[in-house]
């Protein structure tokens, strides 16, 4: 078999830390830190995110990288719509 | 490869437009994530909308957040993350030929997305019992209710969409736990089960998200 078959340990590696972060994600929640409370949040729920794609979603060990490259346009391409809405009602006031 | 050699190397499992099973099981990969890539285009529609309301009423969104059960939201996260862990484990037991560890390490991933759509169960019906369902009749003492609607507009949308992915993927983890009972799946052969997987964890990462875009904007947490 060509696939990449993960260790165990691995998994369990990233199970430990997908739940560090969510204890740290919860308890920074409870400072206020004005504006920087959701660019923290978002940052952590991005590495959460980021360690399911690479390991639990094999990504990391894709033989094919057409995969990759899929993968990568289509998150630039929902960048694009989420950029291109705020230059646009970031830039406004609404009543 | 002549059309006689093709039948002669046919694999089981292999179908018959593929010359190998790797480049079968690539394919399958690359689909399911193009499948995968208009998901996220289409929770992206909603955090979009999410985005630009957060920005445009950002008190109302801090008044809406104080409603959320912090716990259930925060325990729901640790059953989700549980839950893609089984979710690994089962993928792996399918590529190693573990049938005996596939079927219960299914039946868990099954039985930790019902515990969370049961608690979600729990949390709906008290927005419900509080009239945070927008609508005639939503009710919000606060300064900005008709803004604070649009955070629960969102909310209810959101998780529910979420809700509604949970149940399909319920349902696909029990199609593929019967299958791997049967015996179908192979170290050779386990797309719909790498598959089932890849879905799994995308709805993983979209809670993910909206457990701190939803539960944790306002730092003043409902006990």
């Amino acid at each position: 078999m060509s696939e990449h078959i993960v260790p165990k340990r691995t998994y369990i590696g990233i199970w430990a830390s997908l739940m560090c972060l969510t204890v740290v994600t919860a308890l920074v929640s409870w400072v206020d830190l004005g504006q920087w409370s959701a660019v923290v949040a978002l940052a952590i729920a991005t590495c959460k995110a980021l360690l399911v794609v690479l390991f639990f979603m094999h990504v990391k060990y894709l033989s094919q990288k057409m995969t990759i490259l899929v993968i990568v346009a289509g998150l630039f391409w929902l960048g694009l719509l989420m950029a291109l809405s705020m230059a646009d009602y970031g830039t406004r006031v609404l009543q | 490869m002549s059309d006689s050699e093709a039948v002669l190397t046919h694999a089981p499992g292999l179908q018959e437009h593929f010359a190998t099973m790797e480049q079968q099981r690539d394919a399958s990969t690359m689909g399911m994530w193009v499948f995968l890539i208009t998901e996220i285009m289409f929770f992206g529609g909603m955090f979009t909308a999410y985005m630009v309301y957060r920005h445009a009423y950002p008190a109302a969104w801090a008044a809406g957040s104080e409603h959320m059960d912090f716990w259930w939201g925060t325990i729901n996260t640790v059953v989700l993350i549980c839950s893609s862990l089984s979710m690994a484990m089962a993928v792996r037991a399918a590529q190693t030929g573990a049938r005996k560890a596939l079927v219960p390490l299914l039946i868990l991933t099954m039985a930790l997305g019902c515990a969370f759509l049961g608690i979600k169960a729990v949390e709906y019906h008290g927005h419900w019992i509080e009239h945070q369902f927008p609508g005639p009749d939503f009710r919000f003492a606060g300064p900005d209710p008709r803004h604070v609607q649009i955070f629960f507009s969102l909310y209810w949308a959101m998780t529910g969409f979420h809700a509604l992915h949970m149940v399909i993927g319920v349902g696909l983890v029990a199609f593929i736990a019967f299958w791997g009972w049967k015996g179908r799946y192979t170290p050779e052969y386990y797309n719909p089960v790498e598959n089932v997987g890849l879905y799994w964890h995308f709805v993983d990462i979209v809670w993910i998200y909206l457990y701190p875009l939803l539960y944790l904007i306002s730092h003043k947490h409902v006990m």
